[in-house]
């Protein structure tokens, strides 16, 4: 499974969190927000995580990144098990491991300038003189398309894409391997999007970083990313070739995903597929299927039996019984 | 740092209710610190047995005492230094106390925030009039027992803020941000948390300095004070005691009260405009441009609940159209 070109692996990962039982005694009971999940982020790659709000995607990254500890399973980070090191040499190997911020108004220390702002994860790893925390400040502010007037300010003055370049500049400071995206532009104007994300793809390219990035957004998930994997409700509903995955939805809840995905083209026919209802509380999680409660196409074997992810082709993952059903050929 | 506590003084100072507390507090404080230049006598001295229980005068602006023939104004002056030590002195311990109490149990958390947080919950129910009655009867009367005490039982309100500050911010993204670029505890608990409660720390110390200056004259004028010191508290003692109601010597009972009113006002002031800078929906009018929102809200509501009722649900058709 594991080789060279692997950064990331994580193993059957499972983070529940325990719910107060509602009588003593009672059958405890947990909250599954990452659910039996097992997914490969090669070096250099752009790797898509989308799914619904409340799917487990942030949990999922905060697991990777050392933030939550993992229920069950593993997550391998250069070879090794992140959960079984030292604290010491978990720090040491989480400094290769930044993340950007949903939303840059709350990631940013209101009280803080833009100097310390960025220098912060410098000034905490030490070894650095002032000369050269000065210099290399100036160095990521420029390479994040902002200048040294903006150096003594603070997030206030700033808009949400200025304050998300900040946001990048802090987190490319340490020079990490690896960046969590974590929905890096829904908060933004839809105008400042492609800033941003052209900005991610320059640095990806000039450091050669890898990126998981988290969306919700596809048309945004389509043009980056080389792999994807679809979640919902804490488990993983389709994995693999973003292009495939696009022009070959093979699970119901991907396709559901697909046609919402707004168009400019309006003479193209399109296939429009609404789910109902809300996506259920992991707390009582359905006993086969989990998207047995809103798939139109459920039979009585999909609330008795959790599909397995198979392989449908190359790179080509899905958990479904019945892949591709109710497609019009 | 250094632009933000300018422009902390700044807000204060252009703050209308801020101003005019700072106005009265620089006052004081002035007063307090060169009183020994400004009271024409010494407060001090008893032996002017001659000039007893007179009215105000040039040579005396407030009179003097029936007793012993104190200069009431010059007592005046010197009270301030009392009012305003022990005020300002159990604010800031009371302030550090809580800070560190608040800090402790909201960051640490655990076992730590379980014990903190039932301290205070019993603190909370101990009535601290009699104890303090109690406690300097125990171990003498001092203006330090006072302090001690307010502090001990001053605390626990403030920390119980500070907690529940500490936990917004504990959650806060930027903390998030701090943790993964590998922030020890200490960086995030001084350098990101106790920042963000500062604010709450300087407020608290002004108005909890306001309700100590009234405790302290109330404790004097229970005769719970240092006997030996001069304080407003022990005036109006001392002016109960000495007869000034029995021979209309208003201005002893006065004075004062006039410069425990002023002390209380000028603290309560600074407090008050604090309070409205960090938290703006704290403002007068707030609550009239609240219900204008809300009613605004009920009727924007209102409009959508009809374009609701004209429309057929969209997600039924929807599904119908995949089907089909």
């Amino acid at each position: 499974m594991s080789d060279n070109n692997t950064l990331l692996r994580t193993e059957n990962l499972c983070v529940w969190f325990p719910v107060r039982r509602a009588l003593p005694f009672g059958q405890k009971r947990y909250v599954k927000a990452v659910d039996n999940v097992s997914i490969t982020i090669k070096k250099g790659e752009t790797f898509g995580l989308v799914g619904e709000s409340g799917c487990g995607k942030s949990t999922l990254a905060n697991t990777l990144l050392g933030m939550q500890k993992p229920t069950d399973g593993k997550v391998i980070f250069k070879g090794q098990d992140l959960n079984a090191l030292s604290n010491k040499e978990f720090k040491e190997a989480r400094r290769d491991m930044q993340m950007i911020f949903q939303d840059p108004f709350s990631s940013l220390d209101p009280r803080w300038d833009v100097y310390r702002l960025i220098s912060e994860p410098m000034y905490i790893r030490g070894g650095y003189t002032k000369e050269q925390m000065e210099a290399e400040v100036l160095r990521l502010l420029h390479l994040v398309g902002l200048n040294e007037d903006d150096l003594h300010r603070y997030p206030s003055e700033f808009s949400g894409g200025q304050r998300q370049r900040i946001g990048i500049a802090r987190a490319i400071s340490l020079h990490p391997d690896f960046l969590v995206c974590d929905e890096p532009v829904s908060a933004l104007d839809v105008s400042v999007h492609a800033q941003i994300l052209n900005l991610l793809m320059e640095l990806q390219q000039e450091l050669n970083m890898t990126y998981l990035f988290i969306s919700h957004n596809l048309a945004v998930v389509k043009d980056l990313c080389k792999n994807l994997c679809v979640m919902y409700l804490g488990q993983v509903m389709e994995a693999g070739d973003t292009q495939t995955i696009f022009h070959n939805p093979l699970h119901p809840y991907t396709r559901s995903l697909l046609s919402a995905v707004l168009s400019v083209n309006l003479d193209e026919k399109r296939e429009r597929m609404v789910l109902n209802g809300d996506i259920p509380i992991p707390i009582d999680a359905p006993r086969g299927c989990r998207f047995c409660t809103r798939c139109p196409f459920a039979s009585a074997r999909c609330f008795q039996e959790t599909p397995q992810l198979t392989p449908q082709g190359e790179n080509h993952l899905v958990a479904c019984h019945f892949p591709g059903i109710g497609m019009e050929k | 740092m250094k632009k933000n506590s300018n422009n902390f003084f700044l807000r204060l100072w252009r703050h209308p209710k801020g101003r005019t507390g700072i106005i009265i507090a620089m006052l004081l404080v002035f007063c307090a610190v060169f009183s020994a230049y400004i009271a024409p006598y010494d407060p001090y001295d008893v032996t002017q047995r001659a000039e007893k229980g007179l009215a105000p005068s040039l040579s005396h602006p407030l009179g003097t005492t029936i007793t012993t023939g104190q200069d009431i104004f010059s007592m005046l002056i010197y009270g301030t230094r009392v009012s305003l030590i022990v005020g300002l002195v159990t604010g800031i311990c009371t302030a550090f106390l809580g800070a560190l109490m608040g800090l402790l149990a909201g960051y640490v958390g655990g076992i730590v925030d379980t014990l903190i947080m039932r301290t205070v919950d019993i603190m909370l129910v101990i009535p601290t009039l009699p104890l303090t009655i109690v406690l300097t009867n125990i171990f003498g009367k001092s203006y330090f027992m006072i302090i001690f005490i307010f502090t001990i039982f001053g605390w626990t309100g403030l920390a119980r803020v500070i907690r529940s500050q500490v936990l917004v911010l504990k959650n806060s993204n930027y903390v998030k941000a701090a943790e993964l670029a590998g922030a020890s505890r200490w960086h995030i608990m001084f350098r990101h948390i106790l920042p963000g409660v500062t604010h709450l720390l300087i407020m608290s110390t002004a108005l909890t300095s306001a309700g100590i200056m009234v405790a302290e004259a109330g404790l004097s004028f229970l005769g719970l004070g240092d006997p030996t010191a001069i304080s407003w508290g022990k005036m109006l003692a001392d002016a109960q005691s000495g007869g000034a109601l029995l021979f209309g010597h208003w201005w002893w009972i006065v004075a004062p009260g006039i410069g425990i009113f002023l002390s209380v006002f000028s603290f309560m002031r600074i407090g008050l405009a604090l309070e409205e800078m960090f938290n703006p929906r704290m403002k007068q009018g707030a609550g009239v441009r609240k219900l204008f929102k809300s009613l605004n809200n009920t009727y924007i509501q209102s409009v959508f609940d009809e374009m609701n009722e004209d429309d057929t649900p969209v997600a039924s058709s929807g599904k119908e159209a995949v089907q089909a």
